[in-house]
């Protein structure tokens, strides 16, 4: 099937099986390996991109879902050359050790900073529960997305 | 004698960043802008993809597999069995413990999940397509889903390969001295004990296990990208099997999602489409699914334990004994030294001087996943240590005694280190009673003690929960410690360039500890070059030294001490380029801040960047050019990380639900090289402790049919669940490692399921409740309420 999706702004084309997962599509078609794949049940959460600004699991979407919709993938954040204030958090505070659950765990803050730039540690904690950490007890993680929504506010005002 | 030390890093300057500097992580640059590189995102040109067919018997013969409707589909391009790998004589394969495991089942299956055949297809879709339509005959046999089971007399055999096996015994060992310590239990006023099974668990890394094969059809020429802790074992052990010359064979393990002990072990598929690539002349990538990773890789624990300890009325601890049940599932291959059966788990005595111990174990063959790796842990010290601190705490209930009385009433002092174990361990150094008062202190002992006896009137179910544990990690000396004959050593290379930059190249792996930012730190401390201008290289067998991989928390005490000693060789040698430099002696020169200078004359300087030039450019005459050096580290003894974790807990009566209340953690490592990475791993370890005791086992019905193959059902605790932890620490140096630090990415997954257990049982002990058993899931306690409460 022919679809075309947009994806971190740019907008491919491409000829897909029906049976193709989106997070496959972004993966092998398109050659973005920063979304990952941890349990293919929608239980782990690393392939978390985010679908017209909301996160979803991309191991359970087909690629023709995503038909006429805009995506963005880690690979993404980066704007004009500046990191998102996600990923200079997640350095910033150790929210990462190997890395594998990072991707999609910025994207989910960064959509939470975006509706809520000054989050408790509960809320936090909620949003992020959909996906999983095996390295960091998620201690770091939450104070990386508190940050990250202090610098974008700190941002914004100046 | 070894106390808390006024250790004092940082020395070094911030810009340089040496021990005890938090410097941020060199690795996180490219993995915050997704631009690791992961087995599974390597694409090389004419790349195929393999998927396995698996068991769904646990035990069955296999009368014939049909492959012609899977090599009928288009794309498919090859079906690899049990019987064409043995022609090439890869049918079966060594295991870590020196045992044999199918690569692919020829005569039977003996697990559900097992490999049978690869199907090897232009694209990973097509690739489970034809795995699909493989037909496999089977005949299925009895099943054995507990070691208990397996020692009955008229059990199955399983192990039917091995000749004149006749029954499911892997292995006896015992450790320390049955006449001495039945001698103790002759003096004890009382004995208590505890049973107990510690579940089988599963690390679970995210990142699956995989591979892409590349044997270049030339040359024979062997690139292995695969999920490796262990690179240099891995080259050495496929050397090994496929008879492949050890040159021509890389490993290359790249960006690790994780590991915790799950990517020890040399897995079949790997050598599945090692073969499948040789034989079809092109890469082959093999990736697992989660359910693939849980049912059939590297499992752990697994332990039926009896615990008996001897005490005198007045609270002194005298003898311990042990008697444990192993499962093994149907192959040995737990990943641990050659000479130790049963892992460190001589380390039972744990915190505690007591005067003799006796611990006998048993393995048993089981129809269940092999690979019993030490998960997040140091071989089979979760399970000692979780025995003795339980053991402890319902001894102190048994004296009336609070249990924090009890274990400072028989802690080993600071000034009996060395200390010689009952099981004959050399406890390098410790101060368990600092490190205990610590913890209470930070945690409020004295008042949640006032506050449960409240809490208790009211009807509420609190608990607080202790454990002083002692890890053992750092394996090991050569004369005792080996991976199937290879000596545990590990290493470093470490090469200054003109400009004053540095690479260092190592034997261990990384999975997200954060090597590439602590080495640095290593060097910049004994060096004095900035930690950012120092590249650390690791998992490239062809361009590192070798060594015998990450697990067992040995990065640290090992290539860590390597990595300290290479650089001081290299200072040596720069020293006597300065003396030439200074046109002074070499004796005059004073090192301090990255520079030597002439004693008396500070102003008379060069600093390491300058010596690393000349070391190009003007070196005195008759020297060697060049400023790097390698050095092989072997250990003189483990070193033993320890410290106390207290936990406090609600239960719902109602509900059997708990909550953690609070969980102080204090550890004592010896030297934090990078103290923002440390408490990452202990936050970690105490996260995957806290999985183990509340929700996480792998399960089997009795067909042998695995319960828990999802993430659906083999629970991983979310951020919702994990509890909030506050993290304390005392110093003890390791006194026989270079820079005093012990290791620590294990100590809290460790120490902890024992803390979070012993506050579960402290909540429930006014109503007769001794033991409930890992996982402690609600209805378990919801059970223990109802059958003590009547």
């Amino acid at each position: 099937m022919q679809i075309t999706v947009t994806v971190n702004g740019a907008e491919h084309s491409a000829d897909v099986e029906p049976r193709t997962l989106l997070v496959d599509f972004i993966r092998n078609d398109l050659r973005l390996t920063g979304t990952h794949i941890g349990c293919d049940t929608t239980a782990c959460g690393v392939c978390t991109v985010l679908l017209d600004g909301t996160p979803v699991k991309s191991c359970t979407v087909f690629a023709v879902q995503a038909n006429g919709r805009s995506i963005t993938t880690v690979e993404g954040l980066k704007q004009n050359g500046d990191l998102h204030p996600i990923q200079v958090a997640f350095k910033e505070e150790h929210g990462l050790q190997c890395g594998f659950c990072t991707p999609a765990m910025m994207l989910v803050g960064a959509k939470l900073i975006e509706d809520n730039p000054n989050p408790t540690e509960d809320e936090v904690r909620w949003a992020i529960s959909g996906n999983l950490c095996r390295c960091t007890g998620y201690v770091n993680i939450v104070k990386s997305i508190q940050l990250a929504g202090k610098m974008a506010t700190a941002g914004s005002d100046s | 004698m070894t106390t808390t030390t006024d250790h004092h890093h940082p020395i070094t300057t911030s810009e340089v960043g040496g021990i005890g500097h938090s410097i941020k992580r060199h690795e996180d640059d490219r993995l915050i802008q997704g631009a690791g590189n992961f087995v599974d995102d390597i694409v090389l040109p004419g790349m195929l993809h393999m998927t396995l067919v698996r068991s769904p018997w646990a035990h069955a013969t296999i009368n014939g597999i049909d492959s012609s409707a899977a090599e009928a589909i288009d794309g498919v391009v090859a079906v690899v069995t049990g019987e064409l790998l043995a022609e090439y004589n890869l049918a079966w394969m060594p295991t870590l413990s020196g045992d044999t495991q199918a690569v692919l089942a020829t005569d039977k299956v003996r697990y559900q999940g097992q490999e049978v055949a690869g199907v090897i297809a232009t694209d990973p879709y097509v690739a489970r397509d034809g795995a699909d339509a493989v037909v496999v005959d089977y005949d299925p046999l009895p099943v054995i889903t507990n070691p208990m089971q397996g020692l009955e007399s008229d059990a199955p055999i399983i192990r039917t390969d091995l000749e004149d096996k006749e029954d499911n015994v892997v292995y006896e060992w015992e450790a320390g001295d049955a006449a001495a310590t039945e001698e103790a239990f002759a003096k004890a006023d009382r004995v208590v004990r505890v049973e107990t099974h510690y579940p089988r668990s599963h690390p679970a890394p995210l990142e699956t296990c995989g591979i892409v094969a590349d044997v270049n059809p030339g040359t024979g020429e062997t690139t292995l990208y695969m999920t490796s802790q262990a690179p240099h074992a891995h080259r050495t052990i496929f050397a090994l099997v496929a008879g492949l010359p050890e040159q021509k064979i890389r490993i290359v393990s790249p960006d690790l999602g994780g590991g915790f002990g799950n990517k020890v072990p040399v897995y079949p598929g790997y050598v599945v489409a090692t073969a499948a690539s040789l034989v079809i002349g092109k890469p082959v990538k093999w990736i697992e699914t989660r359910y693939e990773n849980l049912i059939s890789t590297g499992f752990a624990r697994d332990y039926y334990m009896k615990g008996e300890l001897a005490v005198t009325n007045e609270g002194k601890i005298l003898g311990l004994k042990v008697d444990m049940l192993s499962d093994q599932g149907a192959f040995f291959a737990d990943a641990q030294p050659s000479k130790l059966r049963a892992g460190l788990f001589e380390i039972v005595t744990g915190s505690y001087d007591l005067q003799a111990a006796h611990v006998t174990t048993k393995g048993v063959y089981t129809n269940k996943a092999p690979g019993g790796v030490a998960y997040r842990c140091s071989f089979r010290v979760t399970e000692a240590s979780y025995l003795i601190e339980r053991l402890v705490q319902n001894a102190a209930y048994e004296l009336e005694m609070d249990p924090a009385e009890f274990r400072s009433m028989n802690f080993i002092q600071p000034d009996q280190f060395p200390y010689e174990s009952a099981t004959g361990l050399v406890y390098d150094s410790g101060d368990y009673e600092t490190a205990m008062r610590k913890a209470m202190e930070m945690i409020g002992y004295d008042e949640l003690r006032v506050e449960q006896a409240k809490a208790r009137e009211e009807g509420r179910l609190v608990g607080i929960g202790i454990a002083s544990f002692t890890d053992i990690v750092g394996a090991g000396p050569s004369k005792d410690y080996d991976i199937i004959g290879l000596k545990m050593f590990d290493s470093a290379e470490l090469r200054v360039h003109p400009t004053g930059k540095a690479i260092l190249k190592l034997g261990v792996k990384t999975q997200g500890q954060g090597h590439e930012t602590t080495f640095a730190q290593i060097v910049a401390e004994e060096l004095g070059i900035p930690a950012t201008d120092i590249k650390v290289v690791h998992g490239d067998t062809d361009n590192t030294p070798y060594g015998l991989g990450t697990y067992g928390s040995r990065s640290t005490p090992v290539a860590g001490a390597a990595t300290a000693i290479v650089a001081r060789n290299l200072r040596d040698k720069a020293r006597d380029i300065a003396a030439h430099m200074l046109e002074a002696s070499a004796d005059d020169l004073e090192w301090e801040n990255g520079k030597f200078s002439v004693k008396g004359s500070p102003d008379s300087s060069v600093s390491i960047q300058d010596i690393a030039f000349a070391a190009y450019t003007n070196l005195p005459e008759g020297m060697e050019a060049g400023l790097e050096g390698v050095h092989y580290y072997d250990p003189p003894n483990l070193t033993f990380p320890f410290g106390t974790y207290i936990v406090a807990v609600e239960i719902d009566a109602g509900t059997g639900q708990w909550k953690v209340d609070r969980m102080v953690a204090v550890d004592d490592c010896g030297v934090r090289i990078n103290p923002m990475i440390v408490e990452g791993q202990i936050h970690g370890g105490l996260t995957e402790g806290f999985a183990m005791s509340n929700m996480q086992s792998m399960s089997f019905d009795d067909d042998g049919n695995c319960l828990t193959a999802h993430f659906d059902n083999y629970m991983i605790p979310t951020a919702w669940e994990t509890p909030r932890f506050e993290l304390g620490e005392t110093i003890t140096l390791s006194p026989h490692h270079p820079i005093g630090a012990k290791g620590v990415g294990e100590s809290a997954t460790v120490g902890s399921p024992a803390a979070y257990v012993n506050a579960i049982i402290d909540a429930l002990r006014h109503m007769g409740v001794t033991n409930i058993d890992m996982p402690v899931l609600p209805d378990r306690i919801w059970q223990a309420i109802q059958e003590n409460a009547g």
